[in-house]
């Protein structure tokens, strides 16, 4: 039986683990090392540390953290957070991490997820895609420039989403059924691209991304659900594994992600540091509802 | 001493990681004077099956491995360090394999996600070396796109679309699909009953 993966998600800063954390029986709430060897004893499939430094100081901090973490964990371990060459994805494995996560870099240069895959393998390159909603119908996704004469409401989502108008996606007719359609935005969401998120989905396969980490901009934060119908649409749309994360509020919404969402693995972050549910409660939840997981 | 052999693109690291922390004395062998030197061998294999067997065999690795084996001296295989064993393999056509296990290592139809990344079950045979103190149903980490076929020696299956085998024992020759390295306390058990073989 092979298992959906529970994966939670230490976002660090500085070397220390910062968001919303509320760990009991820790000496230090917000160590890396201690979190990770918590999860680790409940059961995680795998860990994700996100680094959110923004200084080189925080960078240096990280190697010396991954490595720390590394030293005694026996699942798989991801790092992403500002990796943008092969130089850096060396850096990080060095340190002891298996797979890299690259999001930004990617979408600005593409090619570097053909140059990591040939250095380490697909396995160890995750492509990070953070996707929001459109709302618009569905779209022509050809290079067509926009031209005078358009139409007002074609001139103004240009504008509004702030896309090259090289990139602009047209309605295919006004008459076509809306059908949802996601967009890629980069640096933690503040800058939308104008790349339909399914198609760069496909292209990342092609260039040898191993999996997708796919989070909804939409739902990141509010604890209201994962977007399922943006994570099977993902899934489907491509032949290598689809990391759901974004909205995790509680077990239930794990079920509908796995069961309705297609996905192959969910991250977390929040849900797992307050202890109302622990890796392995939300296991043995998701295997009476007939998800398969490893307990 | 315990020797981890570098390729130059296997994941040492962290298998040397596993090894040290269940206390066993290992070094990384790249060449061809530390590894006739060897008492016991790991292959940690990892990428691509003709590139692997290639760089063993440019870096002169091949020959001593073979030698070793022939010898007596316990092996352990890990992800392509156990594909290797076969004939050969379905990623690399003109590349022969070490040929100690009949068969084609073949890829993966595409009824799953390929590759395969993440956790699957075990289904052990009694009375294996390889995976004693393990429960039957054991959950594993594995990563490959290519699997090798059910032999005689096989004493541990998984199902992904095939079944396949997963955990190889014939004589001092021991090999595993998945990674013992990244595979909780199940792995580190299967590596340390190797240790001690």
């Amino acid at each position: 039986m092979f298992a959906k993966r529970i994966i939670p998600c230490l976002d660090c800063k500085d070397g220390r683990v910062v968001k919303g954390i509320r760990f009991l029986n820790l000496r230090d709430a917000g160590d890396p090392g201690e979190l990770a060897e918590a999860y680790n004893r409940a059961g995680a499939d795998e860990l994700v540390m996100l680094d959110i430094s923004a200084s080189r100081e925080g960078r240096a901090t990280l190697m010396e953290t991954v490595t720390r973490v590394a030293r005694k964990l026996f699942i798989p371990l991801t790092v992403g957070g500002g990796v943008r060459t092969v130089e850096d994805a060396q850096r990080l494995l060095g340190a002891g991490s298996d797979k890299i996560a690259i999001n930004t870099a990617a979408v600005e240069h593409p090619e570097v997820i053909s140059e990591l895959a040939a250095q380490f393998g697909s396995q160890a390159v995750v492509v990070a895609i953070d996707a929001r909603r459109t709302h618009a119908p569905k779209v022509e996704t050809g290079n067509l420039k926009l031209e005078d004469g358009k139409s007002k409401s074609e001139k103004r989502k240009a504008t509004d989403y702030d896309v090259p108008v090289s990139n602009f996606q047209f309605p295919v007719s006004s008459a076509a059924p809306a059908a949802p359609r996601w967009e890629v935005v980069t640096y933690g969401g503040s800058r939308p691209t104008g790349l339909d998120a399914e198609r760069w989905a496909r292209r990342v396969a092609e260039l040898g991304a191993g999996e997708i980490l796919l989070t909804s901009m939409d739902a990141d934060g509010t604890q209201a659900g994962f977007d399922c119908e943006l994570t099977a649409t993902m899934s489907h749309a491509v032949p290598i594994p689809v990391i759901a994360s974004g909205g995790a509020g509680n077990p239930e919404h794990f079920a509908e992600v796995f069961l309705r969402g297609a996905a192959d693995a969910a991250l977390a972050a929040s849900i797992f540091h307050f202890e109302t549910h622990t890796v392995r409660s939300l296991k043995r939840f998701l295997r009476e509802r007939g998800v398969p997981v490893r307990i | 001493m315990i020797s981890l052999v570098d390729y130059g693109a296997g994941n040492v690291g962290s298998v040397l990681k596993a090894v040290e922390y269940l206390g066993f004395p290992s070094e990384v062998a790249s060449t061809p004077g530390q590894l006739e030197r060897s008492d016991k061998i790991i292959l940690p294999g990892q990428g691509h099956f003709g590139s692997m067997l290639r760089a063993l065999d440019e870096r002169g690795l091949l020959a001593p491995l073979q030698k070793q084996i022939a010898a007596g001296t316990p092996y352990l295989g890990i992800c392509l360090g156990l594909q290797a064993l076969y004939e050969k393999s379905e990623e690399a056509p003109g590349v022969p394999g070490l040929g100690l296990l009949q068969g084609t290592v073949l890829k993966f139809k595409a009824l799953e996600k390929v590759p395969q990344i993440g956790w699957n079950q075990l289904q052990l045979r009694r009375g294996s070396r390889l995976f004693r103190f393990i429960p039957d149903g054991s959950f594993a980490y594995y990563c490959h796109s290519y699997y090798a076929p059910v032999v005689p020696e096989a004493v541990a299956v998984t199902e992904y679309g095939e079944t396949y085998a997963t955990g190889i024992e014939k004589g001092n020759v021991c090999a595993v699909q998945f990674h013992p390295e990244k595979s909780g306390e199940v792995g580190l058990r299967v590596l340390k009953n190797f240790l001690e073989m």
